[in-house]
């Protein structure tokens, strides 16, 4: 009975939204912080930020239940609206709902499929690129060395290594005589010896200031994200203090300052977000 | 009343012969309505009308046309009940209205309610839930202990009652999008949360209750709160959130 | 017909536990092979219902509505009587039992009523262990008010809301029932007649209201509990459905029907607004407790209020005239039901009456004295011993609003007034009828098998009802007294086995109830039911209402007689019988009532007293006080069916005997 209860139940599967729902708000808090470092930070600090997001266990553990509930929070959200949908299988010739709810509570399964449409585009763009990409760039800094500008390639110990001495590959440092090669898309490799001697940060930096300046493209991109993180907005609107409703967090004292937060995590959260390729596009040199 | 007057109103009513047969929204004049009428007293002359002119009179649900039996039901103009807020639709009055309106009127459209005849519909799915839990079970020997031998904590004893007023309408699951019966469940399951009596089988209750809401076919609550506008006797969402609190509680013992 | 009360021997207060010692019972292994039927839901068919059930035997509830909790009992507001003396006031069974005699007018029986006291605390246990959730106190323990016609705070209650919460109580007894299987539900059913075999109720042939279907259900019992007749006034506080056909079937098959015109005009309704009108809505009697009932001194101011060009705040306190309280000092607002409404009447008949419809009939009820009393104690209890009007009035409003704001909202949205600035205006309306199928100590009708309980019997308020007194009764019957005296008469069945359905007067019930449904659906008729219930609804109130006298007695009598013939002869029921069909529905309820609007005429005129509810203009004091005459007329008055015509109908007469109360004239003042 209480097995099946807290799986199958109409009951349950709005805990299971609300739980992960609130575990996504928190992803976001988290995603946030990190991007915000494309406005405050530096190409270095913001690729050493995420080389830590792509390889400490703890994140890992973190990100794979971020997949899961993203997926978790799209399939359950589909049943819900499926059976929703169901419940009433002839509509009313005249309707007024703007009359006892808001916009946002009546629209979370379209609002939602927006955002799930948003997530696989965003994580192709830049997740995708950033695990798979072969040609994804590594992170480098230009020098005057001498009044030559020199390119070199950060490594993770701090060390630099010329650009114009890494080859891409080991069949290329054998053609061309270069002393590195690059393995494993990350890794500065010795290329008598064959063996690791340092390693590079992926530069998701410069990806993501291409994808937003890029000349032809661009300026969609931003407007999308944009528009994007409205609908995240209105989402969130409704979804985080009804989160606290579904697991009966109902409270006359609480609840109404949980939904002052709510409302204002929904506003500031996407406002933030939004800023980013707004200042990319049109402020960063 | 003075301040009375007559007004001329369209009605677009939906009707339909039966469970079985396609219904569809039909039209009506129907004049000289005194705006100090209610709802369904305007009814009741459109009525006397189509009998008078040798048609079909409507078929709508009514019983004690004073807010409480919860008989009366009808989506009117786009709401459970009507603009007017806190009230059933027979405590709805044409004064509401406008000469010249034209007002829809629909029946509960849910697919645990399904319809009977033009505006009636079958609710005994809500039967069903109580039957599946919402009572405390004690015999009706009356040799039970004495009234005051438990005294019960005025604010709890309030609650109850708040969520006890419940007259099982519909208009909830009428005004949800989901066609949710959560409202219904979530007060009858506060009623008897709220009082020792009904602690000592919270954990079936609420189980009972809601396995048997979900086999009805009734949606599932989003959170939207239509419900609490629309409901009648001003149910709160609290009773759905103790529900939820209550079913959790319940799912993990 | 030989009437036999069967009331025990033995003191008042011992008769019913010494009775109870002394009944049948069936086994618990018998009862499963027993069947009872139970038409209605209310707080009697609900509790009776559910409580057969659980003692396990089978048990079939009809209802009209689309669920038992629509029942009407869900409407009563007050509360609900029971000698617990919480209150510490004096209170006890006996004062129950002699306030609810008393406030009948001596027109109940002795026996019946001391039960009902007795029980009365059983109940307020039984509903607590169930849930229902009464009003408390902050101590944690159960709160009480008063009630017209007694001097002691007995009444339970739940808000404005206590006939609900009880009957939500019952209702989830009898769910339990169903639940388990032990009680089987036919809701939207509607009973039609009765099936007697070999003298014995054994079935009922019920309509299937939304197939139309004619169903056969056999039992070894039946019991009705199918309310009042009120709706014979058209107009009243009733449900749109309440009907007296399963009483009315039941007396036609040979059940006595006893004191048909004992009817309670409730005084606190909200007046009728006009032509249109359904029903009427009543403002519950707790009110009296904060509300001073006034009208103008002056006829001339009552003129003016009623043109619209003055209001009742404009009218000086010394050019008030609050009638009860000058009438009836002792009792003042809270004199029982029956007197408050006729005192209305007679200050509206004088020409007082202060509403703007055709009769000018509604007097007011204000909240002003209260408003300033409560406030100033509130603001006392605040710690401010300066507070300005204004503070005073608006704690007073607020006190209002927590007591009665359910009661306060309704009437405005029903009137469009704000009663918190303007008195409210009422007038007296039909609300219960306290006649109805005689039954004896047993519940029992002259039909053996055939139990009645609740409104829809006679048994326990005479000529008057006091507030809050119904609720109790009918729990009482379903709860406690059904469940003993039914077994009682079932212990002889236990070797019956199931009564067939088959068989001739099966048969011949169910061709009574075609005939009839055919007879309307093929009538050639032009008017609408709603028509002829009008009709027959003005006569009652007019004639058989509030006031009655010998020559508009025997008007109505012959008028009803001719509105008859005028139904039968040119009503238009439309639709077919196999489908829902609401006008067919009225057509089978209004064919009974037209015939029991002139057995209560009958009634009536036979009455020559006033006692209780029943009015006869003849017969007042000076003051225009009720005048009973005990020597003649201290009797039940139960009519026999002899025919078509009712005006054959036969008189008899269940003397009644007051052995522990001493008869006197009953006095408020």
């Amino acid at each position: 009975m209480a097995k099946s209860a807290l799986l199958k139940s109409s009951l349950a599967k709005k805990y299971w939204m609300a739980l992960t729902g609130l575990f996504l708000c928190l992803f976001l808090a988290g995603h946030l912080a990190g991007n915000l470092q494309l406005i405050f930070s530096d190409a270095l600090h913001f690729n050493q930020y995420a080389l830590f997001m792509t390889s400490n266990p703890a994140v890992k553990i973190l990100s794979y239940l971020t997949y899961f509930s993203i997926l978790f929070h799209a399939v359950d959200g589909f049943l819900l609206t499926y059976q929703n949908v169901k419940a009433r299988p002839i509509g009313y010739a005249k309707n007024n709902p703007s009359a006892n709810s808001s916009f946002s509570s009546r629209n979370m399964a379209v609002l939602g499929t927006l955002i799930l449409v948003f997530i696989v585009t965003h994580m192709v763009n830049f997740w995708a690129v950033m695990h798979f990409d072969k040609n994804m760039p590594l992170q480098s800094i230009t020098v005057e060395v001498m009044g030559q500008k020199q390119e070199l390639y950060v490594t993770t110990n701090g060390g630099y290594m010329p650009v114009s001495q890494v080859a891409k590959s080991y069949e290329e440092a054998m053609k061309t005589g270069a002393q590195t090669y690059i393995e494993h898309r990350t890794d500065f490799y010795n290329t008598q010896a064959r063996v690791k001697i340092g390693e590079g940060y992926k530069d998701l930096h410069k990806i993501t200031v291409a994808f937003f300046k890029d000349a032809k493209l661009g300026l969609i991109a931003t407007v999308l994200y944009v528009i994007a993180m409205f609908v995240l907005a209105f989402h969130l609107l409704h979804g985080f203090s009804s989160a606290f409703q579904s697991l009966g967090l109902n409270h006359p004292k609480y609840t109404p300052a949980i939904k002052g937060f709510g409302k204002a995590f929904a506003i500031v959260v996407p406002l933030l977000f939004a800023i980013i390729p707004v200042y990319i596009h049109f402020f960063l040199k | 009343m003075s301040t009375a007057k007559n007004i001329n109103i369209t009605l677009k009513i939906w009707r339909q012969k039966n469970a079985k047969s396609k219904g569809s929204m039909e039209t009506y004049k129907l004049d000289n309505v005194s705006t100090a009428s209610s709802f369904l007293e305007m009814l009741d002359q459109l009525n006397e009308q189509l009998v008078n002119e040798r048609k079909e009179p409507v078929a709508f649900d009514h019983d004690c046309r004073e807010g409480i039996c919860g008989m009366c039901s009808l989506y009117i103009n786009g709401r459970a009940h009507g603009p007017d807020t806190g009230i059933t639709t027979c405590q709805l009055h044409m004064r509401m209205f406008n000469d010249g309106d034209t007002i829809y009127v629909e029946p509960w459209r849910s697919r645990a309610f399904p319809v009977i005849k033009d505006l009636v519909v079958d609710r005994s799915a809500f039967d069903r839930i109580q039957q599946a839990g919402g009572f405390v079970s004690v015999n009706t020997s009356g040799n039970t202990i004495d009234a005051n031998a438990t005294p019960i904590n005025k604010h709890d004893a309030d609650k109850s009652f708040e969520a006890a007023a419940c007259i099982g309408c519909g208009a909830c699951v009428a005004t949800c999008k989901n066609g949710s019966a959560m409202l219904f469940v979530g007060a009858k399951v506060s009623q008897y949360a709220l009082l020792p009596q009904g602690k000592v089988e919270a954990t079936q209750r609420v189980l009972n209750m809601v396995r048997q809401m979900d086999e009805e076919g009734f949606g599932n609550c989003t959170n939207t709160g239509a419900c609490e506008i629309e409901c009648p006797k001003g149910i709160s969402l609290e009773n759905i959130a103790r529900m939820n609190r209550e079913y959790l509680k319940a799912s993990i013992k | 017909m030989k009437l036999d009360s069967k009331i025990p021997e033995g003191h008042i207060s011992q008769k019913w536990t010494d009775y109870k010692n002394h009944l049948k019972l069936v086994a618990p292994n018998n009862r499963p092979k027993i069947d009872i039927i139970v038409v209605g839901t209310g707080l009697a068919g609900a509790s009776a219902a559910a409580s057969l059930g659980e003692m396990g035997y089978n048990v079939k509830a009809f209802c009209f509505q689309d669920s038992p909790r629509r029942a009407h009992s869900i409407a009563a507001q007050g509360g609900i009587n029971a000698a617990k003396n919480y209150q510490n006031d004096g209170d006890s069974i006996y004062r129950l039992f002699y306030d609810t005699i008393k406030g009948g007018d001596y027109r109940a029986r002795e026996a019946n009523v001391h039960r009902l006291a007795e029980v009365s605390g059983n109940i307020i246990d039984q509903c607590v262990a169930q849930g229902v959730p009464f009003a408390r106190d902050y101590g944690g323990l159960l709160d009480n008010r008063s009630f017209g016609g007694t001097q002691v705070q007995r009444t339970f209650y739940a808000a404005g809301q206590t006939g609900q919460q009880l009957l939500l109580g019952a209702y989830s007894a009898l769910s339990r029932q169903i639940g388990l299987g032990r009680v089987q539900m036919f809701n939207r059913h509607e009973m039609l007649d009765l099936v007697k075999v070999d003298g014995k109720a054994r079935g009922i042939i019920a309509r299937n209201l939304v197939t139309g279907e004619i169903e056969r259900h056999s039992a070894h019992a039946v019991i009705i509990a199918s309310g009042g007749y009120g709706n014979v006034y058209f107009l009243s506080t009733n449900a749109m459905g309440s009907n007296v056909t399963a009483g009315w079937k039941v007396h036609k098959q040979g059940a006595a029907f006893a004191n048909p015109c004992f009817v309670q005009i409730h005084p606190t309704c909200i007046p009728v607004h006009g032509t249109n009108q359904s029903k009427l809505t009543l403002m519950s009697e707790s009110l009296r407790n904060s509300g001073r009932i006034w009208v103008p001194k002056k006829k001339e101011d009552a003129e003016a209020i009623r043109a619209g060009k003055l209001k009742p705040t404009q009218i000086a306190e010394e050019d008030r005239d609050y009638y009860l309280e000058r009438r009836y000092p002792a009792f003042g607002n809270l004199v029982p039901r029956d007197v408050a409404s006729r005192a209305a009447k007679e200050r509206c008949d004088a020409g007082f009456g202060i509403e703007a419809n055709d009769t000018n009939e509604g007097v007011y009820l204000d909240f002003s004295t209260e408003i300033q009393n409560k406030g100033k104690q509130a603001a006392y209890a605040k710690g401010n011993h300066n507070p300005t009007p204004e503070e005073i009035t608006a704690l007073g409003k607020q006190w209002l609003e927590e007591k009665y704001g359910n009661l306060f909202t309704m009437y405005q949205k029903i009137t469009d007034e704000n009663p918190y600035e303007t008195p409210m205006k009422i007038y007296p309306a039909v609300h219960y009828t306290m006649g109805g199928v005689w039954v004896d100590y047993n519940l029992q009708s002259t039909i053996p098998g055939c139990f009645v309980a609740g409104e829809a019997n006679f048994s326990d308020h005479g000529a008057n009802r006091l507030g809050a007194s119904a609720l109790m009764q009918g729990l009482a019957d379903g709860y406690f007294v059904l469940p003993y005296t039914v077994s009682d008469y079932l212990a002889d069945d236990i070797r019956t086995g199931k009564i067939p359905t088959n068989t001739a007067e099966f048969d011949e019930a169910e061709k009574r109830v075609k005939d009839s449904i055919n007879f309307f659906l093929n009538n050639s008729g032009t008017k609408s039911v709603d028509h002829f219930h009008k009709k027959l609804g003005h006569i009652m109130w007019n004639k058989v209402g509030m006031g009655r006298n010998e020559q508009g007695l025997k008007e109505a009598i012959a008028e009803i007689a001719a509105l008859k013939d005028e139904f039968y002869k040119d009503v238009f029921v439309p639709g077919s019988a196999d489908e829902l069909n609401p006008e067919l529905e009225k057509a089978l309820r209004v064919a009974d009532f037209i015939e029991l609007g002139q057995l209560m005429a009958m009634d009536a005129l036979q009455r020559k007293e006033s006692c209780g509810g029943h009015f006869r203009e003849e017969y007042q004091d000076a003051e225009g006080e009720t005048l009973r005459d005990d020597e003649n007329f201290k009797f039940v008055g139960a009519w026999e069916y002899n025919g078509e015509d009712i005006s054959k109908e036969i008189l008899h007469k269940e003397e009644l005997k007051y052995e522990f109360i001493k008869i006197a004239a009953r006095n408020y003042k």
